[in-house]
């Protein structure tokens, strides 16, 4: 339908919407995020949702303590290598449809602690990311920003075809492989499917 | 406080055959330590503790060191006196080696608060801490092989992503490049 007349239309007291935008308005509105931290980009986190920020405008005030009931996960901090597992396992207990939000430098590549033995370079690693956002930490703003663009994400999901949820998409995996511990490293150190090394240029090579 | 060399010869008056021997440091804070003999460690650290006048009833800290040359791994020991409010009083030892005989005596039974940095020390310079109550990893996983604080301790090769690689990051980036090309056979 075109803009306009919809508006026009709105002007009079009628609205004119589809399934998918009826749909998707109740979903981005009551993305509920699962009450996980990590390290100090929690505390970023709980300011977010206490009452200067208030996370609870967006329909996201109510923070779940079992990943069953959330919608959202926010990686507020340092993916040590003993946490990865848990963490995808967490993920993996949640129900579609879902989403990822990788809070601060560490979650998004490993940050200050990148070169350190005991830190995973990014939980992009092993599982699918929706939302990055740098700073370190970021600032309450920043994960609101974060927030309202994962919203706009959803209100643009379509609801068949390419592109659509994966809880739409009986082929999508529902569940990603935990890392196990090895002798010197995560096995795998990467999740093959979620992850590709970016192309980038190095000197020398 | 009585002086390191006053505190040695206290030692060697207490414990017989203690083996002690005064490491100097001569930088400007002239903090000289004391070298203990890993066989009478225990006895040493008890009398440390329990002799009225130095009362060293806190162990503020203890951390290792690797020495590839001349080839052992260290353990440092800082005791303070909360008692007597002076301190601190810095203990080594020393293992044989740091390949097969790296034994030390622990000194949790003396002081509780070695428990878990000793339980560090066994995880990241690989100490075996002989008589400690419950030697596991600490930071590591108990599956972990590697001891990451050690000289020689190469990490993983997970270099295939380095936006802003310099320095000695870029070179392994770099290497990881051509194992990748080695590899696909191009």
């Amino acid at each position: 339908m075109d803009n306009r007349l919809k508006i026009e239309l709105e002007r009079q007291g009628i609205v004119a919407t589809t399934l998918q935008e009826l749909y998707n308005w109740g979903r981005k509105n009551s993305v509920w995020p699962m009450q996980f931290g990590l390290a100090c980009c929690a505390i970023e986190m709980i300011a977010t949702t206490m009452a200067r920020y208030d996370l609870a405008r967006f329909g996201a005030e109510v923070f779940r303590s079992s990943p069953r009931q959330a919608d959202l996960l926010i990686v507020s901090g340092t993916v040590t290598k003993k946490m990865a597992p848990q963490v995808v396992r967490l993920y993996n207990q949640m129900a579609e449809p879902r989403y990822v939000i990788a809070m601060g430098a560490c979650a998004i590549s490993g940050g200050p602690f990148k070169q350190g033995y005991n830190v995973l370079k990014g939980i992009d690693r092993y599982i699918p990311v929706d939302v990055y956002i740098p700073g370190c930490p970021p600032r309450p703003e920043a994960l609101i920003e974060a927030f309202i663009a994962l919203q706009k994400k959803i209100a643009a999901q379509p609801l068949t075809g390419e592109g659509r949820p994966r809880h739409l998409d009986a082929d999508a995996p529902g569940e990603f492989p935990v890392p196990a511990f090895g002798e010197h490293d995560l096995e795998p150190p990467a999740n093959e499917s979620v992850w590709h090394a970016p192309l980038t240029q190095i000197q020398g090579t | 406080m009585k002086s390191v060399e006053e505190i040695k010869s206290a030692i060697e008056a207490a414990v017989p055959g203690a083996g002690v021997e005064l490491v100097p440091n001569s930088s400007p804070s002239a903090q000289h330590s004391l070298l203990l003999a890993p066989e009478k460690a225990v006895a040493v650290a008890t009398f440390l503790r329990d002799d009225a006048e130095l009362a060293f009833d806190f162990l503020s800290n203890v951390t290792g060191v690797d020495w590839p040359e001349p080839g052992y791994l260290e353990v440092v020991y800082h005791l303070y006196s909360m008692a007597k409010k002076h301190g601190p009083l810095i203990l080594r030892m020393r293992t044989e080696n740091r390949i097969d005989h790296v034994e030390l005596p622990s000194l949790t039974p003396i002081w509780r608060s070695a428990e878990f940095q000793e339980r560090e020390i066994f995880d990241l310079f690989g100490v075996v801490f002989t008589g400690h109550p419950d030697l596991r990893r600490l930071l590591m996983w108990d599956e972990f092989k590697d001891h990451p604080m050690r000289k020689d301790y190469v990490d993983p090769d997970d270099f295939e992503y380095e936006p802003t690689a310099h320095d000695a990051v870029l070179e392994r980036a770099i290497e990881h490049r051509k194992q990748l090309s080695v590899s696909s056979g191009q």
